[in-house]
């Protein structure tokens, strides 16, 4: 296990405490989907290392955390990462203002795959503030960014 | 990329139609449960100090306050003990079937989020407790939801206003059954399909029917809070609210009800794990 893959699996390990950890009322609805933030960074900077396998396991395990029907995050997560798979190049040369729209409409993709599902199996809930979460996490895309890059430059080692 | 697609697509189909991934889902579950139990941890810690801190003082006050409380229930139990009694003797000069006797198991809800959409909580009993897919679980002040899925370490309930729950009920006053349906919301239930005529008021208590032979009948379960007769709607539009504290207790009550003869009309999979959990069952 080289420095990296350790590095990547502890930010995704926080990424699920992030999701589990108890937020009051209010918050519940505007918690942005860390994991798939996460992902999103590492399929971008090691594409290499995280497959599309490791991204359909994780949605698996987030599955599991939701109560969902056992592969609902699962296709999301595989699109995200293929898209993110098809254009990291271009994304890493981007300006932070840029990847976080881009980050927004991935965040956007997953939630539908997950509404559409749930929608299939009559469990659409309300829509009101159903993609509050992806708005917040493309605002916060630029500290995760940097957070993740430094821990990156800091203890893995540059693979580019 | 396109496998995994369709791998996706059948486990989703195969988890919705058969129910057949338990197993799976319990297997992944172990891997996050130490993720969950880290994240309960704090909060564990946080009601252990405040029981271990307190006062004296403050003990013995609650203790006498309690003892009070005890000898206040024991009064009315005894009442209900003659009335039980008195039933279950009518019951057999009728013979009618016996009455239905039940076991408790306390569990304890886990401070984890599920999914905000859902009204889920993760409660700290599992299998080797016996605990079973479709077991009821109550609080103090009436039901509260059903196990939907259960673990090696923990199970996963679902409270009663999810909007994918549904569950029996009949008016307490006047014996009318429905079913009451989950909203999302967890201070609301909706009755439908009452017809305008139905007597039935705000205020009237509503306990459970025990048909579909999931939940043991005659529990407290909600209050109506309004009902309206919209002129050109086929239906009243009824609403309650749950008894149970669904946002605010901290344990649970796990039930089992071996209710000889209605067992078989249980429907699906609640029949069959019923009897093994009286067996482990500590009580």
């Amino acid at each position: 296990m080289n420095s990296n893959a350790r590095i990547s699996t502890l930010t995704i390990i926080s990424a699920f405490m992030l999701t589990i950890i108890p937020l009051p009322a209010w918050a519940q609805a505007l918690r942005p989907d860390w994991v798939t933030l996460v992902l999103i960074y590492w399929a971008m900077a090691i594409p290499a290392s995280i497959g599309v396998t490791i991204a359909w396991s994780l949605g698996l395990l987030l599955d599991v955390a939701h109560g969902a029907l056992l592969g609902q995050h699962a296709l999301g997560l595989v699109l995200v990462t293929y898209i993110v798979h098809s254009q990291h190049q271009r994304m890493r040369i981007s300006s932070l203002l840029q990847q976080a729209i881009v980050v927004f409409f991935l965040l956007i993709i997953k939630q539908l795959m997950v509404l559409w599902v749930s929608g299939i199996i009559g469990q659409a809930p309300d829509i009101g503030l159903y993609f509050v979460p992806s708005l917040v996490g493309a605002l916060l895309w630029p500290w995760i960014y940097i957070i993740l890059r430094d821990l990156r430059r800091r203890f893995g080692y540059r693979a580019m | 990329m396109l496998i995994l697609i369709i791998a996706s697509v059948v486990l989703m189909t195969a988890d919705h139609r058969w129910h057949q991934l338990e197993f799976m889902r319990s297997a992944l579950s172990n891997l996050l449960y130490p993720l969950q139990y880290t994240i309960d941890l704090p909060i564990r810690f946080y009601y252990w100090s405040d029981e271990a801190l307190s006062s004296r003082e403050a003990l013995s006050d609650e203790n006498r306050k309690l003892k009070e409380l005890h000898l206040q229930s024991r009064v009315q139990l005894q009442k209900l003990d003659i009335i039980e009694k008195e039933n279950a003797r009518l019951r057999e000069l009728l013979s009618a079937t016996p009455k239905i006797s039940e076991q408790t198991l306390v569990a304890e809800i886990m401070s984890v989020d599920v999914d905000p959409y859902r009204q889920l909580l993760m409660l700290n009993k599992s299998s080797r407790d016996g605990v079973y897919d479709g077991q009821p679980v109550i609080d103090a002040h009436g039901i509260m939801g059903q196990i939907v899925h259960v673990n090696a370490t923990s199970s996963t309930m679902m409270l009663i206003t999810d909007a994918s729950h549904a569950l029996p009920i009949q008016v307490n006053r006047t014996g009318l059954r429905a079913v009451a349906f989950g909203t999302g919301k967890t201070d609301t239930l909706d009755l439908r399909h009452i017809p305008h005529n139905a007597d039935i008021r705000e205020g009237d208590l509503l306990i459970s029917s025990g048909l579909g032979g999931r939940f043991p009948p005659n529990y407290p379960v909600a209050t109506i809070t309004r009902v309206e007769r919209p002129l050109g709607e086929p239906f009243a539009r009824v609403s309650a609210e749950p008894l149970a504290l669904l946002d605010r207790s901290r344990e649970v009550l796990l039930v089992w009800h071996n209710a000889p003869g209605t067992d078989g009309t249980a429907g699906d999979e609640t029949t069959k794990p019923a009897e093994t959990a009286t067996q482990t069952d500590e009580q």
